[in-house]
């Protein structure tokens, strides 16, 4: 049986532990607003570069014969740009994302593969370590905060170079992708060799086209083929980007939820401890009452 | 009265033009081009330089542009850039620093020292200043 004092002091522990989980969800509320904003922010870009991209690709056709876009004969080394958080406390948000990364690699077929890391985010470079994979790269400081795009140019310039000196046969991006406040699921997406470029994408803009009169048929200037050999790489840029405010949203949403669940539980557990103060302190007046009774009756006898 | 184009900025962060403009005038790769409405469509990319446009009451107007493409249809222009800042948003003093950075990393001439980029940058910030600079004319 606890004591009382013990009991009071068990709780002002579990209302202090529930200020600070409330607070961090209040803040986690407010950056995933910030979050939300940088997305839609590039949503027009992104949408119009998609656009762009497709109808250029669709015309150059036969000649778009960029190395960004020829896979590799033999894939013996890949790299994997992992996206985490660079702080803890928010579910199993980082769990989940080096679980995609542990079973992506437990699930290729060849054995005799080279894996190499760029990290964004303390953990995803913590579980690096620990795995004792090599990193070549490690951002941190990015991931949950504001950043601009040229975090991802300048990141995904190296990795295009390092693509076409041979140095990674396969690159892939694996991010946190936003669906709402309670979902966000780990996404493994292929960044390099580009996977030729989804005519699905192709099928919805016929539908806008005809609706705004849009013409595909363009001049180009370089040519088509040039041009699309300098949106290629950018393309990847604008991926990796996409990925990194998606991993970024998805981080503070997944830190709300772990938030509010964990105020939620300091609430049962201070309904809990109440109770069994309260009953240790009437178990105490009993106790009291009885020995004051006892007293009188030895008294009188 | 001629009639107006709809002229769209548009970087990865945010939208930095949305209006409508009487001509629009643009340093493509290969030269710069003007575009007036009905334009054919033409798709091209872009120089690091400024970007002019006369809006609807017929103000000239400035902005800055950073490796992007353009997408002229007949009715609206579409630019795409990693960095843009219309005239009065350009932050001269840090288009200063990064200029002086930039010169200093070309004079040391060190091998470590990406050219190309230092080059780039150094372009930049002069455009960039250059455009500021134009405000008081």
């Amino acid at each position: 049986m606890p004591s009382l004092k013990d009991v009071k002091l068990k709780i002002q522990g579990v209302k202090k532990t529930k200020q600070i989980t409330k607070a961090m969800n209040m803040v986690a509320t407010s950056r995933l607003r910030g979050a939300q904003g940088a997305m839609s922010g590039f949503r027009p870009y992104a949408e119009k570069f998609s656009e762009v991209l497709g109808s250029l690709a669709e015309k150059a056709g036969g000649d778009a014969s960029s190395p960004l876009l020829t896979p590799k004969a033999e894939v013996k080394k890949i790299h994997i740009v992992l996206c985490t958080s660079d702080r803890g406390l928010c579910g199993g948000f980082n769990i989940n994302l080096t679980d995609k990364a542990k079973h992506f690699i437990k699930d290729q077929p060849a054995s005799d593969v080279e894996y190499s890391f760029t990290c964004f985010g303390k953990k995803g470079r913590d579980w690096c370590r620990k795995q004792s994979y090599p990193i070549a790269d490690t951002h941190l400081g990015i991931v949950g905060s504001r950043f601009g795009f040229h975090v991802a140019a300048t990141a995904g310039k190296k990795l295009v170079d390092s693509f076409l000196d041979g140095t990674y046969d396969e690159v892939y991006l694996l991010y946190s992708q936003f669906f709402s406040m309670g979902r966000q699921v780990p996404t493994l997406q292929k960044l390099l060799p580009i996977p030729p470029i989804e005519s699905t994408d192709t099928a919805e803009k016929t539908g806008a086209e005809e609706k705004n009169g849009y013409l595909a048929e363009h001049i180009c200037e370089p040519s088509p083929a040039e041009l699309l050999g300098d949106l290629l790489p950018r393309n990847v840029y604008v991926q990796m980007f996409r990925g990194l405010l998606e991993t970024s949203t998805s981080e503070h949403a997944a830190r709300m939820s772990a938030m509010d669940n964990a105020t939620k539980a300091c609430n049962d557990m201070i309904d809990r401890l109440t109770l069994a103060y309260n009953k240790a302190r009437q178990a105490a007046i009993t106790s009291d009452l009885m020995d004051i009774v006892g007293g009188a009756e030895a008294l009188r006898g | 009265m001629t009639e107006n184009i709809k002229l769209e900025v548009v970087t990865p962060e945010k939208s930095v033009v949305s209006e409508d403009a009487q001509i629009v005038m643009a340093p493509g790769e290969m030269g710069e081009f003007g575009v007036l409405a009905g334009h054919t469509p033409f798709l091209t990319t872009l120089k690091t330089g400024p970007v002019k446009y006369r809006d609807a009451t017929g103000k000239e107007r400035i902005v800055f542009v950073s490796g992007g493409f353009a997408e002229a249809l007949p009715d609206r222009v579409t630019v795409l850039a990693e960095s843009a800042e219309r005239r009065k948003d350009i932050d001269v003093q840090r288009a200063q620093a990064a200029a002086e950075r930039a010169e200093k990393r070309l004079q040391t001439g060190s091998p470590d020292v990406d050219y190309f980029r230092a080059k780039a940058a150094l372009h930049r910030a002069i455009s960039r200043l250059e455009i500021a600079k134009s405000r008081s004319l």
